[in-house]
């Protein structure tokens, strides 16, 4: 990778500007991947970048993706939300990168929840 | 903390729960001085005397949900371990100065890591702010800044996954970072 350039903003711009339009705006997927300490110590920053590259690479733009903090749940760190518009949120526990190209593939893309990672479902809180 | 750039995420976090605007980040390598230091400044709404004193105790935090704090201990640890020092300046309503410093060649001196992703992190995770990163290592100088970024990006938004990726890249080339494979999930 070369350092960026003013050219290259230029072409993601351009790019931008020409996809702009296929959106019907607002999101489609929301996903939250909790950047506490213990989060972060887990791999949370892994997490983020895998799912920031699968939008990047398959040019996806109704995903957006945010940080919260701790949940509470310190040892099932990393962990993210995943929240398809109109459904129940889902919490993901023990999570590392391959973990999370998974499930943005077959959740956030096909709409299927990946059991296996899922923690819980329902936006209860814990304390 | 595998290494001293997810310090800094943990750190700027504590700045983003603070309602920082403005996040400025100094990582300073003084070749001759032998001295790796880092400061992490911001804009929230800082710390008034008696809860600074209690900061740097792992028992102590300032959330209601947790009965602990370990993001500041662990980097006074880090530091301490490695004959630097470390302290916090605050006060209320006039932000917080956090600066963490190593001897540079001590072997226990964590690297500086993946900054391009912590970098990404930030910014994803709270595009609103603005970020400022300076780089120094003996007489190279780097400089980035979310607020020039935005500028140039014009009515694209800075937390677009095609945008933020080339930006990790980026700050990774110039600041040496790289993603350190200790831990599979670190990749």
């Amino acid at each position: 990778m070369q350092k960026l350039t003013i050219d290259d903003l230029k072409k993601i711009k351009e790019q931008y500007a020409a996809t702009f339009n296929l959106r019907e705006g607002g999101y489609r997927a929301k996903v939250t991947v909790h950047m506490g300490t213990c989060g972060i110590a887990a791999g949370a920053r892994a997490v983020m970048n895998a799912v920031v590259e699968e939008l990047a690479n398959g040019n996806v733009k109704d995903v957006i993706v945010t940080a919260s903090g701790c949940a509470g749940f310190c040892s099932k760190e990393p962990m993210a939300t995943v929240e398809i518009l109109g459904a129940a949120p889902v919490k993901y526990c023990c999570l590392d990168a391959e973990k999370m190209k998974r499930i943005f593939r077959e959740h956030i893309q096909q709409g299927n929840i990946v059991e296996e990672y899922a923690l819980v479902m329902g936006s209860e809180t814990s304390y | 903390m595998e290494d001293l750039s997810l310090h800094i995420l943990d750190i700027a976090e504590n700045s983003i729960n603070a309602g920082a605007k403005k996040i400025v980040i100094r990582i300073v390598e003084d070749l001759e001085g032998d001295v790796y230091s880092i400061s992490v400044e911001d804009d929230g709404a800082g710390i008034g005397a008696e809860i600074l004193r209690k900061v740097e105790d792992p028992f102590f935090t300032s959330s209601p949900k947790k009965r602990f704090g370990l993001g500041i201990p662990l980097l006074k640890q880090a530091a301490l371990e490695c004959d630097g020092q470390f302290h916090i300046d605050s006060s209320p309503g006039e932000g917080t100065t956090l600066f963490a410093s190593f001897k540079r060649s001590h072997i226990d001196r964590k690297p500086l890591g993946d900054l391009g992703s912590t970098m990404l992190a930030l910014i994803c995770g709270h595009p609103e702010i603005r970020y400022v990163l300076f780089y120094e290592k003996g007489d190279f100088r780097y400089g980035f800044d979310t607020d020039a970024l935005k500028e140039s990006l014009g009515d694209v938004p800075v937390n677009l996954p095609q945008v933020l990726v080339p930006v990790r890249d980026s700050i990774n080339e110039s600041t040496g970072g790289r993603a350190l494979s200790l831990r599979k999930t670190d990749g």
